[in-house]
């Protein structure tokens, strides 16, 4: 009989919860959090805290751990941190909505005291700094001449460097070119300006311009397009590649008439976040563009304004008039990138490949 | 229009792995051949050398001859675009165009390589369509994506689309391995009525379809797991079935094996 034990080794048994199980009610989260709100507020006030801050983290704090402690009691370990992990989430989303809300807010509220039509048609000519009025006119026309200019430059380089790398490229020279726009995606937008000021500027003697300004832009852009591009074609399956080869079609016309259109939703939306990337920088064009009072409708010729370089200027001037001129210039800039970024959302469903019967 | 393939001596790599080791073997015009043998043995390797698909694999390399009546396909001026327009491919999973309607996917291998009127489009679309079955089925939704068919569809499209430009020769891996098998009927009856023009070959991995449809069937097999895949024989499909010349083929038709 022993034998026969010694033989057998004896087998842990494996155990299984049972299907049933306390569950707190699904009002649970939101009592939580409003206790825990609750708590963070008091012990605020109560420690005499004045930033607002710090009693919304402390709340955070107890949410996260009193979900814990709560759910483990009742239903158990296993859902205590399912439960955690869901109230971290929450929690992180509120921390990261905050800020995005607040900064939407100020700027609005405070930007539409001077927006109006006029504000947007009118250049900055003859206004003084403490005086109200003046506009943006010349900044919105150089920034758009600007940004599109360097939309022209960049994104067709962008575009075949990304066709290149996906569909030619193997070996040294692809990986040579993909570690240097990994590289250019670092480089910082004021070493991008000084780049074409030592160049353009001070070798080639051009003065300030609104086309140097895109030439700078178009260096800090390029290395996003190449980047989103190269993913979107990556994403293009290779049977459809192959079925477009087997019909005995050149590779050049597979990559424009097959690989390009079945990307190209994808594509543009990548083209349109570098757009609304650059549209926002002040460096280069602090450096190059130079910034002008007046409207000058040449980008290759004289200074320019554009946006955030008006912003900058008024914020300098620190006057009431040009503060409140400041922001209504950031909410136009805002607007204007939220809008690009519709247009891409827009032509990216539009163009994106149809799946409905 | 259907032609003969004459491949003698050929090799396939995938940069120094060798998949598939000197094949000979000929393919009767207005035929079906079926490929069938073990997973990993090289018959989709073999159908892709057959119009100079594999090269486009990143790594690929074929020696040997691959003769279409007299043209080398691997002779030193042959064009690899030109070969895949006499050659035609019809893949596993069907793979229509999510970009474009099903006239235009019908219509691609037309629009890509030159300039067809409108009126000869239509022609050529409409006889394409009918000479894959599936005319009637879309005849009214010729301007919806071809994403919308069903798979069976779907695949009868790419069939189309493969028809459409008129090769000599139509190559199938295991066009049916994704559908059902009412789907699968329909493309075994539409593969025995396009042999009455092209010369067909087929991989598939279903012995029943290979006896079904094929005229003639070649059983591939590969001494281990990493060796190159041979060309072990190739007879008649009734031969092959019935009374084969060597034991691994009956041991694999039987169900001996792996």
């Amino acid at each position: 009989m022993s034998h026969a034990i010694q033989d057998r080794p004896v087998q842990t048994a494996v155990r299984h919860d049972p299907l049933r199980h306390a569950r707190l009610p699904r009002w649970s989260p939101l009592a939580i959090a409003a206790g825990s709100i609750a708590a963070g507020v008091g012990l605020g006030l109560a420690a005499g805290w004045h930033s607002r801050i710090q009693w919304g983290l402390l709340a955070a704090l107890f949410f996260v751990l009193g979900t814990y402690a709560v759910t483990a009691k009742v239903e158990g370990s296993r859902q205590a941190k399912d439960r955690v992990a869901t109230s971290l989430v929450w929690v992180c989303f509120i921390l990261a909505v905050i800020p995005l809300l607040s900064l939407a807010w100020v700027t609005i509220s405070k930007g539409l005291e001077t927006l109006d039509p006029y504000f947007l048609s009118h250049s900055m000519n003859g206004v003084l700094d403490a005086e109200v009025g003046g506009g943006i006119y010349h900044a919105l026309l150089g920034t758009i001449e600007q940004v599109l200019l360097a939309t022209l430059i960049a994104a067709p380089i962008g575009l075949l460097t990304a066709v290149y790398l996906v569909e030619y490229g193997r070996g040294k020279l692809a990986q040579a070119v993909t570690f240097f726009v990994d590289v250019m995606t670092g480089v910082p937008s004021i070493v991008a300006g000084l780049f074409i000021l030592a160049t353009w500027n001070l070798m080639l003697g051009f003065g300030p311009s609104g086309f140097a300004g895109a030439m700078a832009l178009a260096i800090l852009m390029m290395p996003v397009v190449v980047r989103s591009t190269e993913e979107m074609l990556k994403l293009v399956p290779n049977e459809l590649r192959e079925a477009s080869l087997a019909l005995g079609v050149p590779k050049w016309r597979t990559i424009l008439k097959v690989v390009l259109p079945t990307a190209i939703g994808g594509i543009t939306t990548g083209v349109m976040l570098a757009v609304a990337r650059i549209t926002g920088e002040t460096a280069p064009v602090l450096l190059l563009v130079f910034g002008t009072k007046l409207i000058n409708e040449n980008p290759f010729e004289g200074a320019q304004a554009s946006l955030p370089l008006y912003v900058y200027e008024q914020y300098a001037v620190g006057t009431d008039a040009a503060i409140s001129r400041a922001w209504a210039a950031a909410l136009v800039l805002i607007a204007f990138v939220m809008i690009l970024n519709l247009v891409a959302r827009g032509i990216a469903r539009w163009k994106a490949p149809k799946t409905g019967r | 229009m259907a032609k003969r393939i004459d491949v003698s001596g050929l090799s396939a790599y995938y940069g120094a792995h060798k998949a598939i080791d000197d094949i000979s073997m000929t393919v009767e015009p207005r035929s079906v051949t079926a490929f069938i043998g073990p997973s990993g043995c090289g018959k989709s390797t073999f159908l892709r050398t057959l119009n100079r698909m594999h090269e486009v694999t990143p790594g690929g390399r074929v020696e040997g001859k691959v003769m279409l009546d007299d043209e080398n396909l691997y002779g030193s001026h042959v064009d690899p675009v030109a070969v895949r327009r006499t050659v035609g491919m019809v893949f596993q999973r069907p793979n229509p165009f999510p970009t474009m309607s099903i006239f235009d996917n019908v219509a691609a291998g037309l629009r890509l390589n030159g300039k067809y009127k409108k009126s000869q489009l239509n022609e050529i679309v409409e006889r394409s369509l009918k000479g894959a079955n599936l005319w009637n089925e879309v005849k009214d939704r010729l301007n919806k994506p071809g994403s919308g068919l069903s798979g069976g569809q779907q695949q009868r499209l790419c069939i189309a689309r493969a028809i459409a430009v008129e090769p000599d020769v139509l190559l199938m891996d295991e066009p049916c391995s994704a559908l059902d098998p009412i789907s699968t009927l329909a493309i075994e009856d539409l593969i025995g009525e396009l042999k009455e023009r092209f010369t067909i070959v087929i991989v598939t991995h279903n012995m029943q379809q290979a006896a079904r449809v094929s005229d003639r069937t070649a059983f591939f097999n590969l001494a281990a797991v990493g060796q190159p895949g041979k060309l072990i024989e190739l007879d008649d499909t009734e031969r092959i079935f019935s009374n084969p010349s060597v034991q691994a083929t009956e041991d694999y038709i039987s169900g001996r094996f792996g």
